[in-house]
């Protein structure tokens, strides 16, 4: 960093071999630093915008909405990915937030208190599992165990609402929203827990004064008060989801067309961009490049989102999540 | 509404101070000297270890008791035994008797959530429920009981803050949050909040140590008041408080071996002129800490 | 509950209303009561759920991966499927390098950054915070494709442009955990170090930088913990290589370039690789993740 000698005490008068740094070059090496952060952060905006936007003037804007990407016959669509990318995203969420709630809660209330530091460590450290560890998992373990089991039996029971016929091969939508859930699971419960743990013991006693169950306690005064902290763990917990490459397309089937049942195979932005990055040139190129830009707004909104909701306190320290 | 009715002689405060009550709204005055409640030999320890110990006395209807001496001496842990607060802590374990009226605090077939309607609490630091409106505070301690109907809420929730000297202040807003009360009227609205319950019994954990004096003298004044309509056990520090408030006091002191206990207990007037107890002398000369 | 207190009950509302809310009280009662365990029950149990899928995980990649763990898995370099004795030495190599240089070059600039921003609070202060608070959450697949546009295509695959990349994916984490860290010292310590006339690089080296270590070296290691198991910023920058390469200017592999594209071959012994070098990644972030904690807590103590 900056090479100081330490004037002993007082007014520094004394130097050793090395010069001490007057203030203001020391303060501006920080800021220099700040800047060259800010400046690669533009550059990379930048970067991604310039190399998408010959898509968008050769092929317009509504291509992004439509419904085939068949690079051979130069059709580019991305709406079967950006659907794809909602639908993993949704399921993943859909069960994360209540039994990441619920779970937050145990850990925060009900939990004995020698086991709650510890519980929620183990949680905290398991949001560290590095992305490709659990595509590995999904698509070995789990993967098999959707094909003989899970999917046939979901198709016998619930088919006759439509959203459950497809192929039953295991991989697809519906193991990579599972996935994604277990994924996401950490960030949602480590971020609620924490902002459950913090609502003043006062109200708590408070409410348990008046008479309230310890239910009509936490459902009334704890998680109300905790309310924000929550949605921000949720929003983060979506970005998380939105963003996440490697899992899920190593469990999701990849298949560039918008999936019908929830079994099907599907693909999302981030997969398309995974496998087919390497070899794609010209126009799939270019397409691709609008697909990454697309991606990028989106995740950049939604974790703007979460970083409006959760103090950035909670943010920093809180969950290193592996997102990728 | 409440029935209007000629005020007692025993108020003994200017109305002016009260704004919200004025004299014609003061509530049937109880037949004063029943015992309320009852302790008998009782005792907190956590982990074994004994916090207060060998208390023993009764509560009187329509009366204010205080619970005096330096900290330490377990005012606050015997104080919270009476509603059951000490449930939630499992390594505390209350001994002895504490009755209430027929019941048995401390019976297994009692439940804590009904037996906290009948004996509610106000803490030191003003509590209010942030999430929630001036309205929803007050009737919360009802919502969480089961009641339903808007015509009891509303006539509870306008009695028990016209009993905290609140109502004309905030009838108007009740919608409003209420943090955006101040220190005292949100501790005025805790009180409003445990007394919409109607219960018998209003426990006061040193309601005014975090208010400022004109607040806490007003709150003093409205305790003095409330007497009439529940009976309260307040713990103070404030011997000055304990003097202008209470009908009588209970002094507790911690012995050598950490434990409080309860040392003499009697009506104020004597306890403050002729305790019978050295130690007691020494606490009203100001002697302790 | 029956109350022995006698009251006139005639004429007063309150007493009546008393009677009416005692009595909801009590009617309610028993409805609440088994809301109550059942909620109560139902958070118990989505701890349940919660917990078993993340034990699954650690329990299957240790019971596949260690059996993988071999003298030859950890110092031969990958051999194409059906050759027995392959490993992921130059895989090891990869991470290690490309995991040193980033940590290099990311550790100084984020942490200046981060006291930097400790130091002001001003709305360009205010502006980079959130930047960096959103970016460490923007899929990295993106950064790998910056990756690839700023390093890629003008020099060719490389270790560098991994490097690159996954330092992008660390600097925010590091930028937000050190100025957190430094902003935990006591504003007292930077004034009374000031009064004395020392100056403010000498505050930082010999007041700020030793209370603040506990919390900087806890986000470095978390940081490292999170570069090294991001895979999609390495896909499309190292491009993996078969053979020992310690030059980083060259393609290079990585675990998890490994662990990804054995996952899916339909080779027994390339999946049994995957499952090795899957614990061993897992095995060093999760060391990582509780080191930085474990060295927090010592660090702390010793101050005392």
């Amino acid at each position: 960093m900056t090479a100081v000698e330490i004037p002993a005490g007082g007014s520094g008068a004394r130097t050793g071999r090395r010069v001490a740094l007057p203030n203001r070059a020391y303060r501006s090496l920080l800021v220099v630093a700040a800047a060259i952060f800010v400046a690669l952060v533009v550059w990379y905006l930048v970067s991604l915008v310039v190399q998408a936007r010959p898509a968008f003037t050769t092929l317009g804007v509504s291509w992004i909405f439509q419904k085939v990407w068949d690079p051979t016959h130069n059709r580019f669509g991305l709406l079967p990915f950006i659907l794809g990318t909602v639908e993993t995203t949704a399921i993943a969420l859909v069960l994360a937030v209540p039994i990441g709630l619920g779970s937050a809660l145990a850990l925060a209330h009900l939990v004995p208190d020698r086991l709650k530091a510890p519980l929620s460590t183990a949680v905290e450290l398991l949001a560290a599992v590095p992305s490709v560890v659990y595509g590995l998992w999904g698509l070995i373990v789990v993967a098999p165990v959707f094909r003989s089991t899970v999917e046939p039996f979901l198709s016998s029971a619930f088919g006759w609402t439509g959203l459950f016929n497809g192929p039953a091969d295991g991989v697809g939508l519906l193991l990579a929203g599972i996935i994604l859930f277990v994924m996401v699971l950490p960030t949602m419960v480590a971020i609620s827990r924490d902002v459950l743990a913090v609502v003043p013991r006062e109200q708590v006693e408070g409410a348990m004064a008046l008479g309230a169950t310890r239910w009509q306690v936490l459902h009334k005064v704890v998680i109300p008060g905790a309310r924000t902290g929550i949605l921000g763990g949720f929003t983060l917990a979506m970005g998380r989801a939105l963003g996440e490459t490697v899992a899920v397309a190593l469990i999701i089937g990849n298949s560039p067309y918008i999936a019908h049942s929830v079994m099907s195979p599907a693909a999302t932005l981030a997969t398309l961009l995974v496998n087919n990055f390497g070899e794609a040139t010209g126009t799939e190129l270019a397409a691709l490049f609008g697909a990454a830009l697309v991606l990028l707004v989106i995740g950049v909104a939604v974790n703007a989102v979460a970083r409006l909701l959760v103090p950035s306190s909670a943010l920093s320290g809180a969950v290193p999540v592996a997102v990728g | 509404m409440i029935e209007p009715i000629p005020a007692s002689a025993s108020l003994g405060t200017e109305p002016d101070d009260l704004p919200g009550v004025t004299s014609g709204q003061i509530p049937v005055i109880r037949p004063q000297g029943d015992t309320v409640m009852r302790l008998r030999d009782v005792a907190v320890s956590f982990s074994g270890r004994s916090a207060v110990r060998g208390v023993s006395f009764d509560v009187h209807e329509g009366e204010i008791t205080a619970l005096i001496g330096p900290s330490g001496s377990g005012k606050t842990t015997l104080l919270r035994a009476l509603n059951r607060m000490h449930d939630a802590e499992r390594s505390a374990s209350v001994t002895g008797s504490i009755m209430l009226g027929d019941l048995d605090v401390y019976a297994p077939s009692t439940d804590a959530t009904l037996l906290r309607t009948r004996v509610g609490m106000v803490f030191q630091r003003p509590n209010p429920f942030p999430t929630m409106s001036i309205y929803e505070n007050a009737v919360a301690g009802l919502r969480f009981n089961g009641v339903r109907k808007k015509a009891l809420l509303d006539e509870a929730a306008e009695s028990a803050l016209i009993a905290a000297a609140l109502w004309d202040s905030v009838h108007d807003r009740l919608k409003t949050h209420a943090s955006t009360l101040s220190g005292g009227e949100q501790q005025r609205l805790c009180i409003a909040r445990a007394l919409a319950v109607e219960p018998d019994v209003l426990l006061m954990d040193e309601p005014t140590s975090a208010l400022d004096p004109i607040a806490t003298k007003r709150i003093e004044e409205l305790v003095g008041e409330l007497k009439h309509r529940v009976t309260i056990v307040i713990v103070t520090h404030n011997m000055q408080q304990a003097m202008r408030v209470s009908d009588q006091c209970a002094f507790l002191l911690m012995g050598e071996d950490k434990a409080g206990e309860l040392v003499e207990f009697g009506p104020t007037a004597t306890l403050f002129s002729e305790p019978s107890d050295p130690r007691t002398l020494d606490y009203v000369n100001g002697r302790f800490g | 509950m029956a109350s022995t207190l006698a009251f006139d009950a005639t004429s007063d509302p309150m007493v009546e209303r008393r009677r009416q809310i005692h009595q909801a009280a009590r009617a309610s009662l028993r409805r609440r009561a088994i809301s109550s365990r059942i909620a109560v029950g139902v958070c118990w149990l989505c701890l349940a759920i919660a917990i078993v899928p993340l034990v699954a995980v650690v329990a299957y990649v240790v019971a596949k991966g260690l059996p993988a763990w071999s003298a030859d898995f950890f110092t031969h370099v990958t051999t194409p499927e059906g050759i027995p004795g392959g490993g992921v030495w130059n895989a090891i190599v990869g991470t290690a390098v490309i995991g040193l240089i980033a940590t290099a070059v990311t550790v100084p600039l984020g942490l200046s950054c981060g006291l930097f921003l400790a130091q002001s609070d001003g709305r360009v202060a205010s502006a980079v915070r959130f930047t960096a608070d959103v970016m460490t959450g923007v899929p990295s697949i993106t950064i790998g494709i910056f990756g690839y546009i700023a390093i890629v295509r003008n020099f060719g695959y490389s270790g560098l442009a991994g490097a690159f990349s996954i330092g992008i994916v660390m600097l925010p984490v590091i930028i937000r955990a050190g100025e957190t860290a430094f902003r935990s010292v006591p504003r007292g310590l930077n004034e009374a170090a000031l009064a004395l006339g020392a100056r403010n690089a000498s505050i930082a080296r010999r007041v700020v930088v030793p209370t603040a270590l506990p919390g900087v070296i806890t986000g470095v290691l978390l940081a490292v913990a999170r570069g090294l198991g991001e895979t999609a910023p390495l896909l499309l920058t190292i491009f993996g290589n078969q053979y020992m390469q310690w030059n980083p200017t060259k393609p290079m592999d990585a675990l998890p370039l490994v662990i990804f594209y054995n996952s899916s071959q339909p080779y027994p012994d390339l999946v049994q690789i995957a499952w090795g070098a899957a614990l061993l990644l897992l095995a060093v972030v999760l060391v990582l993740s509780i080191g930085s904690r474990v060295v927090a807590a010592v660090l702390r103590r010793e101050k005392r």
